[in-house]
């Protein structure tokens, strides 16, 4: 299991391949990656602020319950903070498992706590100003299908 | 004495990321009344409790939890990562 915080651009490849080197006995590694996303060229950045302490305790806690719901082999979590621009990767989830099933329904479920449940405040900076992104409904509602 | 952390729009309202605060209060609530009491800038950030969430030792927590023995105090939006 692996958790990192950081505010460094990181290496998606060379992250995915070490963890598929370290996951010995899988069948399945799903790997998704989000990232700023631009509407159509309108934000100029996006600057993430978190919780230290907090932030790597609350991602741990969910990494091992899903560790121990799928019966995962491994998972990985990493999330940046800080500044960063449109197109850039702000983090990414991977998981391995014997099946894919299992390993596709952790992402799944990382991502959505990661999303409601980790100390993350994304503000958007754009020509009109910065913004503190709103959290949604529709992503605390998708804690509710776990 | 508690140590009081803010986050996101709720440190801009308050205009500080921490502080240390010496209260009377046994509860969370008791805590964020006990503020609003104090300056516009807390009842102007404290204004809408649903908007908020409380982390008390790093852990999520209510607004009715008890402050005995607590160290650290976190209030802040809903989380938006991911």
């Amino acid at each position: 299991m692996r958790v990192i915080v950081q505010a460094e651009a990181f290496d998606l490849g060379a992250l995915s391949n070490a963890f598929a080197a370290g996951a010995a006995g899988a069948g399945a590694i799903v790997t998704f990656t989000g990232l700023v996303r631009d509407n159509a060229g309108a934000l100029a950045a996006m600057e993430i602020e978190h919780y230290p302490g907090m932030t790597e305790k609350a991602i741990a806690a969910m990494v091992d319950q899903a560790m121990a719901r799928w019966s995962l082999l491994d998972a990985m979590v990493v999330h940046r903070y800080g500044r960063m621009v449109g197109g850039e990767a702000i983090m990414m989830v991977a998981t391995a498992a014997r099946h894919r099933a299992e390993a596709f329904a952790a992402a799944e479920y990382l991502m959505d706590y990661l999303k409601s449940r980790a100390p993350f405040w994304k503000k958007e900076l754009s020509a009109d100003g910065a913004a503190w992104v709103a959290a949604r409904d529709d992503d605390e509602a998708a804690l509710k299908r776990w | 004495m508690i140590e009081v952390l803010y986050f996101a729009w709720l440190r801009e309202r308050v205009g500080a990321p921490r502080e240390q605060i010496e209260t009377q209060a046994t509860t969370v609530m008791g805590l964020i009344e006990d503020l609003k009491a104090r300056e516009d800038r807390y009842a102007w950030a404290f204004g809408d409790l649903t908007a908020l969430r409380v982390a008390v030792d790093q852990e999520l927590s209510s607004f009715d939890a008890a402050l005995a023995g607590v160290r650290e105090l976190a209030f802040f939006p809903p989380m938006t990562g991911g």
